[in-house]
């Protein structure tokens, strides 16, 4: 947090330095620009295969998903929103996360978690295509 | 996490409502912060009402007369009265702005007045500004060159000059940095807009020649891209500059080295 310790000896420019620019960052801010503009098609597109799903039953909705261009569409989306929400989430924990320890475990947590869920639903979406 | 709530002896409590001015008629009331960090006691607010026959217009003259004529402790800091030192910033209204360009007219009701907000307090409506001033050290606010000097002076084209209009007027009153919740929750490694605002007003100078060093120093997770574009920058600053904007040519800046 923003206290410094007053009987910290330590220079105010010292301090403000600290361990220097890490040297990254634009990557981060590039990649979640680039994930949210494809998010804009892809989301779109995953609505209306959503609402066309909800009007079949499970042999049609099975069909539907098995058919090359739906699937495809449902991995990208699947593929750019984890990584979105990947990187957005990781912002929010860096925000309001000031414990080192507890901030790392939850970085590594929301990493693992996005890769769990993106590989999941890409697996049942593979499933149904390749095998029906 | 974040503090969401004060710590239990930050929390303010209802101060002293001093007498009404014997005689007046035509009175404003004001709520002003109180702390004093030699006694023990918690931050209060007291209550003040000032003779407006006997005032100046701006909230800065409503605080000297409560100064001069009922509560002489009450401490502020304040130099040019015009708007162009940034001393008198403060927390009026809910707004960070300048007591001395802040007409009374433009309040409604009590006029509430606080320190910046999450800054220590020195006393009263006196924040301290240390880290914030280092800040603006950190970003290195000069011309840096390697080429040998000229004779007489570095040559600037109109038009480059025209580009630090709306960064050079800067104060540095830290109404922007304090409004800025990011730079509350992550003080310490955000550099805050003000600081930013100057980092850009010095990458856009056609006469520097450390753009990519002053780009590399700023290439990192906090220190720039903590900004989120709240804005609070740019509706707090009362020399109506944006820093937001500012900021975000600095994130071109960085993807146009890239891409």
């Amino acid at each position: 947090m923003s206290q410094q310790s007053s009987s910290s000896l330590r220079t105010p420019l010292g301090r403000v330095r600290g361990l220097g620019a890490a040297k990254s960052g634009t990557d981060h801010f590039w990649k979640s620009r680039v994930t949210a503009v494809a998010n804009v098609p892809l989301t779109i597109a995953f609505v209306v295969i959503m609402l066309m799903l909800s009007k079949r039953d499970y042999a049609g909705a099975v069909k539907l998903v098995g058919q090359p261009l739906v699937a495809i569409l449902l991995l990208l989306f699947i593929g750019s929103a984890t990584y979105h929400m990947r990187l957005g989430m990781q912002v929010i924990i860096e925000d309001y996360v000031h414990s080192e320890g507890k901030k790392v475990a939850l970085l590594m947590l929301n990493t693992f978690f996005a890769i769990a869920v993106g590989l999941a639903s890409a697996y049942a979406i593979l499933k149904i295509g390749f095998a029906g | 996490m974040a503090e969401f709530n004060l710590p239990k002896n930050s929390r303010l409590v209802e101060g002293k409502t001093w007498p009404k001015p014997a005689g007046a008629n035509n009175l404003r009331e004001f709520r002003i912060y109180r702390w004093d960090p030699d006694g023990e006691s918690n931050p209060r607010v007291d209550t003040y009402f000032v003779d407006l026959d006997d005032c100046g217009p701006m909230i800065l003259d409503a605080i000297i007369w409560i100064k001069n004529r009922i509560d002489p402790t009450l401490t502020f800091r304040r130099s040019c009265r015009e708007g162009i030192c940034g001393s008198c910033a403060m927390n009026i209204d809910g707004t960070n702005t300048l007591a001395c360009t802040k007409g009374m007219d433009e309040v409604s009701g009590a006029v509430r007045i606080y320190p910046l907000p999450h800054m220590p307090v020195v006393k009263d409506l006196v924040p301290d500004l240390t880290r914030f001033y280092a800040q603006h050290a950190s970003i290195e606010p000069w011309l840096k060159t390697e080429t040998p000097a000229p004779e007489k002076e570095w040559r600037q084209s109109p038009s480059d000059r025209e580009h630090l209009d709306g960064l050079y007027e800067c104060i540095l009153c830290a109404c922007c940095s304090t409004s800025c919740p990011s730079y509350w929750w992550n003080g310490d490694r955000y550099l805050g807009p003000a600081a930013l605002l100057q980092a850009y007003r010095w990458l856009i100078d056609s006469r520097d020649e450390a753009t990519g060093d002053r780009l590399d120093n700023l290439e990192d997770p906090f220190r720039l891209y903590r900004c989120h574009t709240i804005m609070n920058c740019s509706n707090a600053c009362p020399k109506g500059l944006n820093p937001a904007k500012a900021i975000a040519e600095i994130k071109k800046m960085m993807v146009a080295r890239q891409v």
